[in-house]
């Protein structure tokens, strides 16, 4: 599971309470069918990865993964094979002897993970885990974490401000915002059904069209009539709505095609190698669509709505 | 271009401490600091051989007299009486700073203000207030017994002073904001997340201050500590207004053969002795606090 948001918006603050790091000033916290919501930190079974990582300077590598062992008093040979294991898991077999300030940022990250496994918690928590790793090591490591995750199979929580990151490593995703939460659900649902304008625009990039809604199902745009997509957020005909749609699902067509469409003029032209972004304006809107290109500044095109992927946003 | 250079000196060139004028502004508090400690200590170490005069003074000789009564048995035992009344002093004063200071840097930054500016507040006063302002607030006749009375906690007034205890709690409310003061920087620089780490591992709150906290502000701690020790071993108003005789450490007995006894020689020749102690001391203090008296125990030992 994923929380994801922007920054301030009480993601960390939710899963520190999850952890016993903080205490709500109402509501409860289960796991399971056990209220946790009075049992301290260091009861509550739960492995953290710290946003810092907050892997202890004065203890070597193995030390730190077998920290948790320790204060059980698991004798020093056991706890010290079982770290071994865990960095094996994590792969960094050869790092147990090293002191933490020698490791690099991904390895910290490893480790802490590592740490937070030992114990075999029954709630994994990570609090912005990739943040701190440099653009390339973050997909690597995206993938990596989802692994890792699967192969262990513990319940976890990942508090990230990152979308993609959210997307790649959640069965499920919580949307932040504004101090509560904003949509629950598949990571595809969140991205092509977002209930509100807040979760169309904080995941992905979205086009927002004022509409009309014309009867169940259908709206008008800029004149135009087009259907929404079926299971869409249903609103009652007559009133005014904003309409979701991604970039990639428009298309630009030299000529008025068949379905519902708008015309306009392409104002920008951006590049991106494997995909091109063209804005067009319409009336006075305008739309990113992102698809093969093939348009220049000036040209007059047509943008053919999609049938099944217009979204209604709640207001 | 800058590579040559760099080569033909072996230094990187820096923006920073260019030029001697750094040299000589570092120089000239260093300087004097060195030289008004040292030519006193000489002196001092000096006049321990000299001569004393019972009528008069005392004149320029070399005799081992001085030493010799500074490390008779009297003196020892005075000795051994003020290093462990400091070390008891210093031990609480740690109990209740430590403590102290990991809490409040646990706080916002902003809350901590008050509780600092108060806590700094009592280093305006000096040793000799403090030491007849407890005189009074002990006493039978005006102190705090009175106000228990009045409440109806006590029977009648005591005399806390003068007495062991009056001793030891002025040098630790002397004591106390100094040490906060040394260790407030360490403490705060310490990551709030690593104890919170340690919770998440089972660790209860007293067992990850022990096992986490602790090892990463040793140092600090053992600084503190020499620091204390050093000051509360040199007090003397605090012995001699709050103490009977038996707690007077070796300071009050320098005053007295020094303003007293006329006995310049001697007092001299016991401030050298008091001076080694407690430079060992505060060493042993240090090296402790740094793990190198220790370093045979192995890290990952069990709680």
């Amino acid at each position: 599971m994923c929380f994801v948001g922007p920054s301030g918006c009480g993601k960390t603050t939710l899963l520190r309470i999850v952890a016993g790091l903080e205490t709500p000033s109402e509501g409860q916290v289960y796991l399971g069918e056990r209220d946790l919501t009075h049992v301290p930190v260091h009861r509550r079974d739960v492995g953290m990865v710290f946003q810092s990582y907050a892997l202890f300077p004065h203890l070597s590598v193995a030390e730190n993964v077998a920290y948790g062992l320790r204060i059980r008093g698991v004798p020093r040979r056991q706890r010290l094979e079982r770290a071994q294991e865990l960095l094996d898991l994590v792969k960094l077999p050869d790092v147990g002897a090293k002191r933490v300030s020698q490791l690099s940022g991904g390895m910290r990250q490893r480790v802490a993970m590592a740490r937070a496994l030992a114990l075999d918690p029954a709630l994994f928590l990570l609090d912005e885990p990739l943040s701190a790793l440099d653009a390339k090591l973050r997909e690597g490591m995206q993938v990596e974490l989802r692994r890792l995750q699967r192969r262990v199979g513990v319940t976890t929580i990942i508090v990230t401000h990152d979308q993609e990151e959210a997307m790649t490593m959640a069965d499920l995703v919580v949307v932040m915002g504004d101090n509560r939460v904003q949509q629950v659900g598949p990571p595809l649902e969140i991205y092509r059904r977002p209930v509100n304008r807040f979760v169309a625009g904080f995941v992905g990039s979205n086009n927002f069209l004022p509409a009309r809604v014309v009867s169940a199902g259908e709206v008008e745009v800029a004149g135009v009539r087009a259907p929404l997509a079926r299971d869409a957020a249903r609103v009652a005909p007559g009133s005014s709505v904003t309409v979701a749609v991604r970039p990639e699902n428009l298309r630009l067509r030299p000529r008025a095609p068949a379905g519902a469409a708008l015309q306009g003029s392409v104002v920008f032209v951006r590049d991106l190698g494997r995909v091109v972004e063209t804005r067009v304006r319409v009336h006075d809107l305008e739309l990113i669509v992102s698809g093969h290109g093939g348009y220049a500044e000036g040209d007059g095109v047509w943008v053919e709505l999609p049938d099944a992927d217009l979204v209604a946003l709640e207001s | 271009m800058r590579l040559p250079l760099l080569q033909r000196n072996g230094r990187q060139p820096s923006r920073r401490g260019g030029g001697p004028w750094p040299h000589v502004l570092l120089a000239w508090p260093t300087l004097a600091l060195t030289v008004l400690f040292l030519v006193p200590l000489g002196i001092v170490t000096a006049l321990g051989f000299f001569r004393r005069i019972p009528a008069g003074f005392f004149e320029v000789g070399f005799v081992l007299d001085n030493y010799a009564r500074a490390l008779d048995a009297f003196h020892l035992e005075r000795l051994w009486v003020s290093v462990t009344l400091a070390l008891a002093a210093t031990l609480i004063t740690l109990l209740l700073a430590v403590p102290f200071t990991f809490l409040l840097t646990r706080r916002p930054r902003r809350s901590q203000v008050p509780y600092l500016v108060l806590v700094l507040a009592s280093l305006s006063l000096s040793e000799v207030i403090v030491g007849f302002a407890w005189s009074l607030l002990l006493s039978r006749t005006s102190g705090i017994s009175n106000l228990l009375v009045m409440a109806g906690l006590m029977e009648a007034p005591v005399a806390w002073s003068p007495g062991l205890w009056a001793v030891i709690l002025a040098f630790v409310f002397v004591a106390l904001p100094l040490a906060i003061l040394s260790l407030y920087p360490t403490f705060s620089r310490l990551d709030q997340e690593l104890p919170e780490a340690a919770g998440t591992m089972g660790a209860a709150p007293l067992v990850g201050f022990v096992t986490v906290v602790l090892p990463l502000v040793r140092r600090a701690v053992a600084a503190t500590a020499a620091l204390v020790f050093i000051f509360v071993l040199g007090a003397y108003v605090i012995p001699q207004t709050l103490g009977r005789p038996a707690h007077w450490t070796i300071p009050v007995h320098i005053t007295d053969q020094a303003i007293m006894k006329n006995h310049l020689p001697l007092a001299a020749s016991l401030a050298v002795v008091l001076l080694v102690v407690s430079s060992l001391i505060a060493v042993a203090i240090v090296l402790l606090g740094s793990g190198r008296l220790a370093r045979a125990e192995p890290a990952g030992r069990a709680p």
